[in-house]
């Protein structure tokens, strides 16, 4: 497990010396953070998300928790705007993603998603084979030298940990992989954008315990480069990797906070009681 | 770039679907502007008269009654088949059985049997048996036709229905028999809606009832007499040279036309009931 | 009276295994009962030769099913050309794009178009496609053309096979799961892109299988095509030609002169080939259709 891991992160500082300088570039040109003033979410007339204020900090992974149907996913989508494919979401207040309000007049829904890479709770491969997934991002976004895109899939794929396990079948279909395997391709796939921040909604959820290890290495190695904000269905998920986390509730965000301090010293008495199982 | 290819590629299926909106309407145009002016109220309710078919008066009420004679008949032989059967499927075999998938499937194809073969066999069948071209024959025929049209949609609404009544009413000490009857109840809209496609089906189709039922200017007073059918009627009068008789039959298009838009939006009403939309 | 209660399930339970039972032997019968009528002609005749002979004189006993058989071929072909572009353009802007009042318009639309009788497609065609063709189109290509051609059958079977196609299509479409499209959405594709590149890519076999369904339904056609295709026996050259397909064989003949040596067995034999034709390609695609749509049941 070790020795492999070491040969992960070995094989992939070498192929990514250029992806470094160029993310290094784009980090001294903007400031990278997300701010959320006022948001508030209905869906079919329902109250789904109440008010929400949030600063979310860069390079650093920030973990939502919350019992179920609190609206953590539905948070998650507004900062991407995959809400625009639902007629039945009403979104009102501002997201603003490197100083941009994203839900401004004349912001590019996809550059917005380009930029915020979603990964979500089932990992879902497109129907095509291992490579195309991967190839998938590069090739909507313009990319149509060959050579440049079977080098990022290559990259990527290593990225993940990916590559070695699936090198002498990256043209079969995808859908033969381990669910574990599947996640990561997705994780390679969302990288392969060259997105800047990585919402994860429950990405490990579907996973066995080995598999879920990895996919948290990988995150706790990426936001080096990424902001990264995760849903997460376990407390002790959030404890591991969390360098910041949100405690939502009925769609209102109830206490924010360093990891150390929340878990610790939480406020709230709802949090209290989350945190001790009373509720979950 | 991507973005313009997106917008033409939009512009030409909106345009598609505006044809195909348009397709439907020019055929009702067509057929109400070319029918109109010889709809008579004689045409509803007289028989064709002395000379009908050199264009003097009478009506097609030979055509409607028959029609409606074969349809009643059909319905009855097809209802009685049709329910069993899908409760049959639904509820007494098991949820995946390859039993009710090979039922199902011999439905689907029984479902694309072409009516003509339908007719073909219909009039095979009459003469191994004896009976002559008639209204018999005729409900046979157009029964085989639309007993899969009607067992495929009503199970298609069945299915829908959740298990917890019946598996409630079971838990209750209910044969499976008595479950059914009660089921049956909520269904009613569902079997509604099957009759009515099936009417449709049936009541406009030529090609069964084209050897089977014969055809005749009077109203058959038995099953064993010749009956006329609403869409041969309007064959047999558009293939007069008489201008006035292919009048009449565009007149008669207009009948069966409406009879199929009311048999069409009452079956989408009963099964907007079941929420379950096609597209 | 817990032993009557019994007995009825029991008596009910057996009547409707009995109908079941039925059922899939009806089809069967139907298939044997057309083979056997179509036996005296198959054994007198080489099947081979009745299958590729043009020569049709009933009178003097030859039975060449060629020119039928290319007629309802090319007759369907033209039918699925016209109808699958408008099919699947249709079904796609209803599926990914169109908002839910313009859904809530086109089921009707569907449903009408599919409910409409073969006989009132006929008159349309025979008011409005012939003579289009005769006067318009027609004459652009040949010298002279009544208009009751290939290309006419052609058109009328296509709006009456097109309900079918997008129903179908619909369904095949909707079968996609949405986490498979949203995930494309949320790498920044675009709609279209979307669409091309995962949603009719996942689509194939199910647009396959609407075809080949509508294929078969379109060679079963009778009434409609009759009224505007000629029915002049002979190999169509163009699709200015008029033609005589199968199914309108047997509408114009059966029943009548069965007096003749081997006649009916003859009309028994295009019937059974239209029902063998039929049942292969609906059974391969309903297959295929029910596989799809057990592959998204979770
Ligand atoms: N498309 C939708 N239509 C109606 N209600 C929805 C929809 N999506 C989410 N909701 C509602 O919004 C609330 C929050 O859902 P979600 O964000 O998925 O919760 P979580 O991810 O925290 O479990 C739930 O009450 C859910 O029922
Ligand atoms: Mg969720």
């Amino acid at each position: 497990m070790i020795s492999t891991n070491q040969h992960l992160t070995s094989s992939t500082t070498n192929s990514f010396i250029g992806m470094n300088e160029a993310i290094t570039l784009k980090k001294l040109i903007t400031n990278q953070s997300i701010k959320i003033e006022n948001l508030d979410v209905y869906i079919e007339d329902q109250h789904i998300l109440k008010d929400i204020n949030l600063t979310i900090p860069e390079k650093s992974i920030t973990c939502i928790i919350g019992p179920s149907g609190c609206g953590k996913s539905t948070f998650l989508k507004t900062l991407n705007r995959m809400h625009d494919e639902s007629p039945e979401v009403k979104i009102s207040g501002k997201v603003f993603v490197d100083d941009e309000n994203i839900y401004g007049p004349h912001v590019n829904v996809i550059d917005t998603r380009k930029k915020m890479g979603l990964l979500a709770q089932r990992p879902c491969p497109l129907p095509m084979s291992i490579f195309e997934n991967v190839a998938y991002g590069p090739r909507i976004h313009g990319i149509k030298r060959r050579k440049a895109v079977n080098q990022t899939v290559i990259q990527y794929l290593q990225y993940v940990g990916l590559w070695d396990e699936v090198r002498d079948r990256v043209r079969t279909s995808a859908t033969r992989l381990s669910i574990g395997q599947q996640q990561r391709l997705c994780l390679a796939r969302g990288l392969a954008i060259e997105p800047e921040y990585i919402l994860g909604d429950e990405a490990t959820s579907a996973l066995d315990p080995l598999s879920t290890k990895k996919i948290e290495e990988l995150f706790v190695k990426l936001k080096e480069k990424y902001t990264i904000i995760l849903v997460t269905h376990t407390l002790r998920q959030a404890k591991r990797i969390a360098d910041h986390i949100i405690f939502m509730y009925m769609g209102k965000i109830i206490e924010a906070g360093p990891t150390e301090e929340f878990f610790n010293n939480p406020k709230k008495q709802l949090t209290k009681d989350y945190l001790s199982g009373s509720f979950s | 770039m991507k973005h313009l290819e997106e917008k033409i590629f939009k512009v030409i299926m909106i345009c598609a679907a505006m044809i195909i909106l348009g397709v439907l309407v020019y055929i009702i145009a067509t057929v109400f502007y070319r029918g109109l002016p010889s709809l008579t109220l004689d045409m509803i309710t007289k028989l064709p008269g002395g000379g009908f078919y050199l264009g003097k008066e009478g009506g097609v009420l030979n055509a409607i009654v028959g029609s409606l004679y074969i349809i009643i008949g059909s319905l009855a032989i097809s209802i009685l088949i049709s329910v069993p059967l899908v409760m049959y499927i639904n509820f007494y075999l098991p949820a995946k059985s390859i039993f009710s998938s090979l039922i199902r499937f011999s439905l689907d194809i029984l479902f694309g049997i072409p009516s003509i073969v339908y007719g073909a066999f219909g009039f095979a069948l009459m003469i191994f048996l004896g009976v002559r071209a008639s209204l018999l024959g005729g409900i046979l025929t157009v029964a085989m036709l639309i007993m899969p049209i009607m067992m495929r949609s009503f199970d298609e609404i069945t299915r829908l229905l959740s298990h917890e009544l019946p598996d409630a009413l079971l838990s209750l000490g209910a044969t499976k028999y008595e479950m059914v009857k009660v089921i049956m109840k909520q269904l009613m809209p569902g079997l509604v809606t099957a009759i009515l496609l099936a009417i449709g089906r049936g009541i406009g189709d030529a090609a069964t009832v084209l050897f089977t039922a014969g055809y005749t200017d009077n109203i058959p007073a038995s099953l064993n007499q010749p009956a006329a059918t609403l869409p041969l009627s309007i064959f047999f009068q558009l293939g007069s040279p008489v201008e006035e008789v292919q009048n009449r039959a565009y007149a008669s298009a207009i009948i069966l036309t409406v009879i199929i838009l009311i048999l069409s939006f009452s079956a989408r009403y009963f099964s907007s009931r079941f929420s379950k939309n096609k597209i | 009276m817990r032993r009557l209660r019994a007995a009825k399930d029991k008596t009910a339970r057996y009547i409707m295994l009995g109908i079941a039972i039925f059922t899939i032997l009806f089809l069967l019968a139907i298939g044997l009962s057309l083979f056997f009528k179509a036996l005296p002609i198959i054994r007198e005749k080489n099947l081979w030769v009745l299958l590729t002979s043009a020569d049709w004189k009933p009178f003097k006993g030859k039975f060449g099913f060629l020119p039928f058989i290319l007629s309802t071929f090319y007759v369907s072909l033209i039918a699925i050309i016209i109808a699958l572009p408008f099919s699947i353009l249709t079904s796609i802007y209803l599926n990914s794009y169109a908002s839910k009042s313009v859904k809530r318009l086109f089921e009707p639309v569907v449903d009408l178009l599919s409910g409409i009788p073969p006989i009132i497609y006929g008159v349309w065609g025979t008011l409005t496609i012939v003579p289009l063709i005769a006067n318009k189109i027609a004459t652009k290509f040949v010298e002279y053309s009544t208009g009751y051609t290939v290309l006419a059958g052609g058109v009328v079977l296509a709006v009456m096979i097109i309900p079918l196609l997008i129903s179908i299509m619909v369904e095949v479409f909707r079968s996609i799961p949405k986490e498979m499209t949203d995930a494309s959405l949320s790498m920044g594709a675009t709609k279209w892109q979307t669409v091309k590149r995962v949603i009719l890519r996942k689509s194939v076999s199910g647009i396959i299988a609407a075809t080949v369904l509508a294929l078969s339904r379109a060679f079963g056609e009778t009434m409609a095509v009759l009224m505007v295709c000629g029915n002049i026996t002979q190999i169509p050259h163009s699709i200015f030609d008029a033609c005589y397909p199968l199914p309108a064989l047997i509408a114009n003949n059966y029943g009548e002169m069965l007096s003749m040596p081997n006649y009916e067995s003859a009309l028994m034999f295009s019937a059974f080939l239209l029902f063998i034709i039929v049942v292969l390609f609906n059974g391969l695609s309903r297959f295929t259709l029910n596989q799809i749509e057990r592959r998204y049941q979770f």
